[in-house]
C-alpha cells in the first residue's frame, strides 16, 4: 500500500523501474515463517487471532502467512482483506481509488487483528486502516505486520512484526511481489519523454 | 523532480535516476510490474457528469468497479465512510422528484459530505429568480458539487459556465439522466454476476435489451441507449410510432412497434414510465390501450426467456407499464435498482470529488 501511496502521486506517465533486488522469493518466505512464529508466540497461540491483508500489496502476503500459520499450528485463522481508500487523508489531493471492496467475513469484536501490509512507509495507510477497523467493530487488539519497514514515518506508528528493515531514500520506491522485494524508482518511459 | 529524462530509441526507459542519485537505473526489468501496479488507476478525469458520453465505456466501467467498493460499505452495520468529509453537495431540483433527490442525498451523507437541499417549490425560484442567480447564489455559499434537475434540456450544461462546483445532471428535460443509466448498468451487471456465481462480466456484451415505452420524452432512454451500447449490449426500442423520437439515424439501435414479436429474444426488458405530464392526449388513445399493447402483462412475462430481467426506473405505474402481479415477480429488479441507486451515486460523487479528478 505504501507503494501505491508513492505510485499514485507519481507524475503522469511514469513507471516503476527496478534497480536492486533486496529479498528473493525464499527470503520473503523465511521472513513470513519467522513472523508467523512471532505471532503465535506473542499471542500464546492463535485463539481469537484474525489476519487482514491491506489492499493490494498486503493481501497475497497475508494469504501466505495464513497458510504458514496453518502449517505450524494446525489452525485455520480467519482471513479478510481491507481497502482503506475511503479513509485516506489525501482524498482530493491526488487520485485515490479503491482496488477492491473490503471483505471481512467475520466479526471483529473481541478478536486480535493482525494487519498485514507489504511496505510500511509514512504510516498514513496504517492510520487509515485503523480508522476503518474502528468502524467495522471493536477488536480487542490490533497488531501490525509488514514485510518491509522502509522508514520515513510521518505518524507515530510502529510495526509489531517486520520482515526486513530497509533504509531507503524518500524518493525511492519499494516493490514487493511474489518474486521478492525490489528497490527502484519512477521514471518517464522513453515513449512518453519523446512527446 | 525536474531532472530531464533522456529517451532511448528502444522504447526502454532512460538511465537517469529519479533525482541526483544512483545512475544504475536500468529500464529492462521492472517496467512490466510497474504497469501492472498502476493498472487500477486509469485516470478518467471528468469534472462534471452531464451525459453518459462524458464517461464513455472506460468511465462507465470505472464507476462500476468503484460501485462494488461502495456496495460493500452499504452492507456494513454503519454504512458510512469519511471519504468526502468537509465537502458540500447541493441538490438543486427545479422539477418535482423525491427518489432521485433522496438517493443523491443519502449517497452524499454516506460519504460524510454535507448536504444542502434546494427545491423549486419552497424557494426563491417561485418569486421569479432566474436559474443563473439561483445557482450562483448557492455556489457562492461554498459547495463542491451541485446535483441539478431541470425541466429544460441542457440546463446543467449552462450551469457549468456559472458555477465553480462539479455539476451532476440528475435529469434535464428530455435530454439525459446519466446516473439512472449507470445504476441500471450496475444492476444488470450485478444480476449477471449472481447468475455466474460471483464472476463479474467484463461488460454487457451479448445481451439484448428492449427499452419499452415513451422513448420520445425519456431522458432515461437516451442515457441508457448510450450506456448499454457503450458496454456492448444490443438495444431495441419498442414504442408506438407517436412515442418514438422523430430522428433516430445516429442511434445505434433497432426499433419496433411490436413488443410481442421481440419478447422471446430479450435478456432485459426495460420499461419506461408513461409520463402523463409530458404527453398531450393526442399521442396515446388511452392508458388502457397502452397497457394492452405495450404493458408487461402476465402473458407477456410468460413469453420471456426464463432468466430475462425486468427493470423500471420508477415511479412505476402498475396497470399501465406493468401488471401489478408482474412487478412483484423475482425477475423484477426494481428494488435492486433503488438500492443500487445510492451505491452508484456514491461512486459518482466520489469519482468527481474524491478520486483526484479535481
Amino acid at each position: 500500500m505504501a507503494d501505491r501511496e508513492r505510485s499514485s502521486t507519481r507524475p503522469k506517465g511514469r513507471v516503476f523501474v527496478a534497480r536492486t533486488q533486496v529479498m528473493d522469493r525464499d527470503e520473503v518466505r523465511r521472513a513470513l515463517v519467522r513472523i508467523a512464529h512471532e505471532i503465535v508466540e506473542r499471542n500464546r497461540g492463535l485463539e481469537g487471532v484474525v489476519v487482514i491483508g491491506i489492499q493490494k500489496g498486503g493481501v497475497p502476503l497475508a494469504e501466505q502467512l495464513v497458510a504458514i500459520l496453518r502449517e505450524i499450528e494446525g489452525t485455520a485463522v480467519p482471513f479478510g482483506t481491507m481497502d482503506v481508500a475511503f479513509y485516506r487523508d489525501d482524498i482530493g489531493m491526488r487520485p485515490v481509488l479503491p482496488e477492491q471492496a473490503t471483505d471481512l467475513p467475520f466479526d471483529l469484536t473481541g478478536r486480535t487483528v493482525v494487519l498485514f501490509d507489504d511496505v510500511l512507509f509514512t504510516g498514513r495507510t496504517v492510520r487509515a486502516a485503523l480508522d476503518a477497523l474502528a468502524e467495522l467493530g471493536r477488536a480487542s487488539a490490533v497488531q501490525l505486520a509488514v514485510m518491509v519497514d522502509r522508514g520515513h514515518r510521518e505518524l507515530p506508528i510502529r510495526p509489531d512484526f517486520v520482515g526486513r528493515n530497509l533504509p531507503t531514500r524518500r524518493d525511492e520506491l519499494v516493490e514487493v511481489n511474489e518474486e521478492g522485494v525490489t528497490i527502484g524508482e519512477l521514471l518517464v518511459p522513453a515513449s512518453e519523454a519523446a512527446r | 523532480m525536474t531532472a530531464s529524462r533522456t529517451p532511448t530509441s528502444s522504447g526502454v526507459l532512460s538511465e537517469h535516476s529519479w533525482s541526483d542519485g544512483d545512475p544504475e537505473a536500468t529500464g529492462a526489468t521492472g517496467a512490466g510490474a510497474g504497469e501492472e501496479q498502476f493498472a487500477g488507476h486509469s485516470a478518467t478525469t471528468v469534472r462534471h457528469l452531464l451525459s453518459i458520453a462524458d464517461l464513455g465505456r472506460e468511465g462507465i466501467l470505472e464507476i462500476m468497479r468503484l460501485s462494488d467498493a461502495f456496495a460493500e460499505v452499504a452492507e456494513r452495520p454503519i454504512p458510512k465512510v469519511p471519504a468526502l468529509r468537509g465537502r458540500t453537495v447541493a441538490t438543486v431540483f427545479m422539477e418535482p422528484s423525491t427518489r432521485t433527490r433522496l438517493s443523491f442525498e443519502t449517497a452524499a451523507k454516506r460519504l460524510s459530505a454535507d448536504v444542502m437541499t434546494f427545491t423549486a417549490a419552497t424557494s426563491a425560484a417561485v418569486k421569479g429568480e432566474s436559474l443563473r442567480d439561483t445557482v450562483e447564489t448557492i455556489d457562492a455559499m461554498g459547495i463542491d458539487a451541485m446535483v441539478i434537475r431541470h425541466q429544460a434540456s441542457g440546463a446543467p450544461l449552462r450551469v457549468t459556465d456559472w458555477v465553480g462546483a462539479s455539476v451532476i445532471n440528475a435529469g434535464d428535460g428530455t435530454h439525459e439522466h446519466p446516473t439512472q443509466a449507470l445504476l441500471d448498468c450496475y444492476t444488470i451487471r450485478e444480476a449477471l454476476t449472481t447468475r455466474r456465481n460471483g464472476a463479474v462480466p467484463p461488460d454487457l456484451r451479448g445481451l439484448r435489451i428492449a427499452i419499452v415505452g415513451d422513448i420520445k420524452h425519456s431522458r432515461v432512454a437516451r442515457s441508457n441507449v448510450l450506456a448499454f451500447t457503450a458496454l456492448g449490449a444490443e438495444v431495441v426500442l419498442v414504442a408506438p410510432p407517436t412515442l418514438m423520437p422523430v430522428s433516430l439515424e445516429s442511434w445505434p439501435v433497432t426499433t419496433t412497434g411490436d413488443l410481442d414479436s421481440t419478447l422471446g429474444d430479450l435478456d432485459v426488458v426495460y420499461l419506461l414510465r408513461i409520463q402523463s405530464e409530458r404527453l398531450g392526449e393526442v399521442l396515446l388513445p388511452s392508458l388502457d390501450e397502452y397497457h394492452w399493447r405495450y404493458g408487461l402483462t402476465r402473458a407477456r412475462a410468460a413469453a420471456l426467456k426464463k432468466e430475462a430481467l425486468v427493470m423500471h426506473p420508477g415511479p412505476m405505474i402498475r396497470g399501465v407499464e406493468i401488471s401489478p402481479e408482474v412487478a412483484d415477480l423475482p425477475a423484477s429488479l426494481v428494488t435492486r435498482q433503488v438500492r443500487n441507486g445510492v451505491v452508484v451515486r456514491m461512486a459518482v460523487l466520489f469519482h468527481l470529488l474524491g478520486s483526484g479528478a479535481i
